[in-house]
Formats: C-alpha cells, structure tokens, sequence
C-alpha cells in the first residue's frame, strides 16, 4: 500500500444554516486505496464526497487533494482538478437523452479533440470493462438500474481518474448485480491505479473489498480501521452497525419529548416523578 | 388584535422579500447565462438540437391556433364593420389585431405554455436526477452545456413562431372574409396594406416577440434550475412558468406597447 | 431522433419562419412601397393643420410621395410648422401648393400637393411658398351661416 496521502481531511467542519453536519473530520486516503465512508443515513456522508468535489465549501478546516486545498482553487483550477476525479451518483444519474455510449463519450468529447474514430475505441474499451460493450446502443431507460450503473461507472473513468468517489454504489440492487458492481470497483481501482472513495452503509458488500473504513456519526468520525479491525471491535457503535442492530448506542427514537406527553396523557399525581 | 395586525405586516413583508431575493437570483443566473453563452455559440448543433425542441415542436399548435384566431377576427369584423358599410376594411382589422397584438401575444403565450414548460420540466427533472451536478463533477458547466443553448434557442425560435402565427391568421382572416363570405379581394390586400406599415407595426410586432422570447425562456431556464430536485418541486416550477410567462408576457406587452405606439395614430 | 433528421426539420423551420417575415412585409405590410432609399425634408407653414398627425401621407395627384414628420407650434408666427419628409424620386417646382386635405368625408387627412410652373426646384430644407390650411367644419358652417345672413340683408 502507497503511504503518499492523496487526500486529506483536516478539522472540516460544515454547517447547511443553523444545521451543524460535519464537526472536525478528520482523515487522510492514499493513492491506490480503496476506502469506505460508513454512517447512518443523514449523517453527512455524501456531504464529504461534496466537499471533496469542490461542490460545496466546509465552514471551518481544509479539504485537500493531490496537494491542493479545494475550496482555495478558482473555477479554472477546480475544473481542472476535477477532470482528474470521477463520481459515480447514487443512481448512476445518466443523461437520459444519450445513449450509453454517448454517455460514456460525453467527456471524451467535452474535454478533448480525439478524433471520432478513437473515441469510439476508447468508450467500446471501457464498457468493455464494464461487461456491457454490446449494450452501448441503449438508452439510458432501457437499461436496469444494475446496468445504468456500471455504464455510469464507465463514464467518470472515462478519462482515467487518479481519485473515483462511489455515492451508495450499492443502494437498490439485486445481490449479482451488488457483487459485479463491488468486483468491478476493486479491479478498476487496482488496474488503474487510482484511488476510490465509497460512501455506503452496505457492510457486507463493502468490508469484502475495501482497504480502509471510516465510521461518521454525529458530525465527528467515530472509529476507523481495516475491515479486520473493524469485524474485531467492541466500540458498540461499530458492533452494532456491523451486526444491523436495531437499538443501541444509535437509538431507535428520534429525539423526542416523552411519549407519554407528546400523548397528553396527563401523569397520576403519584408518577409526577416519573420519565 | 394588534397581534393579527403584525403578523399580517409581517407576512406582506416576508412575501416582499421571499419576492425581491427570487428577482435577484434570477436576475444573476440570467447573467450567468449570458456570460455562459459563448461556447453555446461556437457549436451551433446542441442550439439546433434545442430549436428542433422549442420551436419546430410547437409548431403545429402555433399554426392551427392562428389559423382560427384569424378566423374569429375576420368573422366578427366583418360583423362589426358591415353595419357602417366598411366591410372592406375588414383585412385592416384583422392584420392591424394580428401583427401588432394578437400575434406575438398569443404566439408567446401558446409558447411559455408549450416550450417554456417542457424546458422547465426537462431542466428541473435533470437537477432531480442528479444529471447535472454529475456534469459538474465532470467539469462540464452546465448552465453552458444545458442552460444557454435553451435560452438562446428558445429566443431564437419565438420571433419566427410568431411571425407564422401572424401570417397564419391573416390566411385564416383572408379565408373567412374573402372565401367565404365574399369580400372584395382587392380592397382586402390594398386597404391591409395601406394601413400596416413595415416600420411601425411589423418591425415592432417582431420586437415584441423578441422581447417575449427573452421573458419566456429566461423564466423558464431558470425555474427549471431553482426547481427543488424532487417530483413536487419540478411540477410546481412547471407551473410557475407557465404562470409567471403569462403575466409577464401581458405586463410587458403593455409596457411595450406604450412606448412603441404613443404618439402614433 | 437521427441527427440529420432534426437538421432538416430545423432548417425547414427558419426558412418558414424568414418566409412568414417576408410575407408579412411584402403582402401584409407595406415594404414594397416603403421608402428605404434618400429622402430630403420640406417646411411648410399651416395656419390649421385640423387633425393631420405624424406619419400622414403626403400625396400628389394621389400618389404618396412622402410623409410627415414633425408637427410644431412656432412662435414666432404662431401657426403649425409641418415638416415632410420627401422620397427623393420626386422633385418638386418651388412655387408647389401645399394644402392639408381630408380622404372621404370622415377619413385620415393627409397633405396634398399640387405642382406649380416653376423651373427651379424645391431642395432639402426649403419652406412651401403657398401653403392652404385645414377646412374646419366649425369655420364653414359659420362661414355659411355669415354669408347667408349678408344675402338676406341685400334683398
């Protein structure tokens, strides 16, 4: 494993208005790793893939990539920076009115002056990679939602990204189709070089192929570790997200005034003490 | 009592304000439209793809539409006229009604709610579906890549539509008084074109739609953007646009019409 | 939808709609008459212009020569100073009667001109010689009215 940090995360906090997300993460993620991003919903997960993206901009701390502070660069620099990073979207977030293969042309065509006959090479090579070469005359509603992903997948590694950041790759699929997408990460990870960030609350699937994982939960990362380490651990945090537990240090309620109120059930005189 | 009162200032107020901040955020997206708008330009295909959408697409309701306003006009002025004898100055009404008002008017209205609205839908459902910000993260901005061609094809196209819906009408009027009811066809033409003239009626009509034009696309590229990315967030832009198109569109008509016919008989 | 396809329809689409411009200049409108080319301007003093607006036509012999531009109140010699607007087609001689006329009997009214013998033409920026105003119905009837009343007087 590489020790050179490609990103870094340093006491980034985040607020939308008044909401406080993220309160001082911080973590670093070499080159050619693949790390996870656990959480339950809501707590600000996708939020850090945003802040990498230079999409929005952390109230306090520093996002940095390859060396450079995100939300420092101008519009120029962060488009330059993000050409070197792909995105796969929760539902792969396909341009409806492209077929896959203009799909996965898009950025060829945006980005550069490859003649015609090369940028079809290039996107048959990497839906190829992707198993669906023959299904590159589709349109994206034609497509399963397990395809519509792996052709979104061929699209951000369009241009051979050092950094992919995967959304819930997970969400919504059938087993087989959860296993090719979790195959296909690590391999175009490992045979690109690059390094690939999931944000996923799919344990299983996930501790089979990353290298890394970081725990958020309340804004702060609450444990961290290899996926060993992390099958191992007996933070109750972790054993319970791991095991799927309904109730435990993540209560089941949201927080609320007590039951027996919120139903104006006035308390016996006797029970005034109680709850 | 003094607290209704309040509220009810305070609810004037906050509407003024959600109002005002609105303005202004449409106002420099528009800006940001219009710088954006260079690339758009320099490939010309994605602004065709958007006329073929815009303009060619709304075609048939523009043309079947003017063919019967021109209809009802050339029917009820010929009612009108005939009672003082002026039946012959029928083809002047109609095309007077039809290149200074009624065509670029209703061309633009028939348009926000055909165009303006698809445009909004479109935009709206690719917000939704995350398309956009995913050409973001590809470093595709896409208020160049989607926005602008819109706007500037929709701008494009609306002086034409209304162009053909005026000449539509005017064939609709022709139909009705000349063919079917027996108005002189010579008087028809000579008095339309002696009292329509090129400078101050055709010119300005196509001014109008112009301006329309603008008005239209720019509300609805920009409802589209704003939309909240879920499915009563795209529905309910789809009908601001329609329904702040349509205000607009009268509001301005007035506007224009006062400073482009003042003075002229 | 082939790419081709949408090309053709879009092409056949602005072609229809510069076709509905020019239709709407030529048959509608009044481009084909419409004086782009040189014009030059003549002045020409009204006691009463009546109800001539800007833009009127003017006419000689019944055809449209030129329009009017600008209507103002002088003075200095208290009348209305109408300037015109000529299409520089048509020279007229300097001593050219100007009098402001009414179409039919309710119609726009429009300045008529009736050429005189002149050699010398008039040029641009030039003032009619003789000009004749407005007949004002209020003015006829009392007019009418005063000489009625002076022909029963002599009987």
């Amino acid at each position: 494993m590489a020790t050179e940090p490609l990103i870094e995360f340093k006491d980034v906090s985040f607020a939308y208005g008044a909401k406080q997300i993220l309160k001082g993460v911080n973590m670093t993620m070499s080159r050619g790793q693949v790390v996870a991003i656990m959480g339950g919903s809501g707590s600000g997960k996708t939020t850090l893939l945003r802040l990498i993206g230079g999409e929005v901009q952390p109230s306090a701390g520093t996002v940095s990539v390859a060396g450079q502070v995100v939300h420092q660069l101008n519009r120029k620099q962060l488009f330059r920076l993000r050409r070197k990073m792909g995105m796969l979207f929760q539902f792969g977030a396909l341009f409806t009115d492209l077929s896959a293969f203009d799909n996965v042309a898009f950025q060829m065509r945006e980005h550069t002056n490859l003649p015609e006959t090369m940028i079809r090479d290039l996107v048959l090579m990497k839906l190829h990679a992707v198993g669906l070469r023959g299904a590159h005359h589709l349109m994206p509603a034609e497509l399963s939602g397990g395809m519509a992903r792996r052709v979104a997948l061929a699209r951000s590694i369009a241009l051979d990204p050092m950094l992919m950041m995967y959304d819930e790759p997970f969400t919504g699929l059938d087993p087989i189709s959860l296993g090719v997408i979790g195959s296909l990460i690590r391999h175009l990870t490992d045979a690109l070089g690059m390094t690939s960030i999931l944000v996923t609350h799919d344990v299983q699937e996930s501790l089979q192929i990353v290298d890394y994982v970081y725990f958020l939960a309340d804004g702060v990362i609450a444990a961290q570790g290899t996926p060993e380490e992390v099958r191992q651990s007996k933070m109750p945090f972790v054993h319970q997200f791991i095991h799927g537990e309904v109730d435990g240090p993540v209560p089941f309620h949201y927080q609320a005034q007590s039951y027996a109120k919120d139903l104006n059930m006035v308390a016996p005189a006797g029970a005034a003490t109680e709850s | 009592m003094i607290k209704h009162i309040v509220t009810g200032i305070q609810a004037v107020g906050h509407r003024v304000i959600d109002g005002v901040w609105r303005l202004g955020c449409a106002s420099r997206f528009f800006l940001l439209v219009l710088l954006n708008s260079p690339p758009s330009f320099l490939r010309f295909g994605l602004i065709t793809r958007e006329i073929y959408f815009a303009g060619v697409l709304s075609l048939v309701i523009i043309l079947v539409s003017g063919l019967f306003v021109g209809m009802v006009l050339g029917l009820q002025g010929y009612e009108t006229l005939q009672k003082f004898g002026a039946e012959s100055a029928v083809g002047t009404l109609v095309a007077l009604s039809l290149v200074r008002e009624l065509g670029p008017v209703i061309a633009a209205l028939l348009f926000a709610s055909r165009a303006g609205s698809a445009m909004t839908a479109e935009i709206g459902l690719m917000k939704a579906t995350e398309q956009l910000a995913a050409m973001g993260m590809m470093a595709v901005d896409p208020v160049a890549r989607v926005v602008a061609p819109r706007f500037w094809a929709g701008v494009f196209s609306m002086p034409l539509l209304a162009a053909m819906f005026t000449v539509m009408g005017v064939f609709g009027g022709y139909l009705v008084t000349v063919i079917f009811i027996g108005v002189d066809e010579g008087s028809f033409w000579s008095q339309m074109q002696d009292a329509v003239d090129f400078r101050y009626d055709i010119v300005n009509g196509v001014i109008k739609s112009c301006f329309f034009g603008v008005a239209i696309t720019a509300i609805a590229v920009f409802e589209g953007f704003d939309a909240p990315p879920t499915a009563e967030g795209v529905s309910g832009a789809t009908t601001r646009t329609v329904v702040t198109s349509a205000l607009t569109i009268l509001g301005m008509d007035f506007v224009l019409t006062a400073f482009m016919f003042r003075g002229v008989s | 939808m082939q790419r081709t396809m949408m090309d053709f329809w879009v092409g056949l689409f602005v072609m229809a709609g510069i076709g509905a411009l020019l239709i709407l200049g030529m048959k509608v409108g009044n481009l084909t008459t419409y004086q782009t080319g040189e014009s030059y301007t003549l002045v020409g003093n009204f006691e009463n212009i009546g109800g001539l607006k800007v833009r009127a036509p003017v006419k000689s012999a019944g055809v449209v020569v030129g329009r009017v531009a600008d209507i103002q109140f002088s003075l200095e010699t208290y009348d209305a100073v109408v300037t015109i607007n000529m299409d520089a087609r048509y020279q007229f001689p300097q001593d050219t009667f100007a009098s402001i006329l009414t179409s039919g009997l309710l119609g726009e009214q429009y300045v008529g001109l009736l050429p005189g013998g002149d050699d010398a033409m008039l040029e641009d920026g030039d003032k009619f010689m003789k000009t004749n105003s407005a007949i004002v119905l209020e003015d006829m009837i009392g007019r009418f009215l005063f000489d009625k009343a002076a022909e029963d007087k002599d009987f």
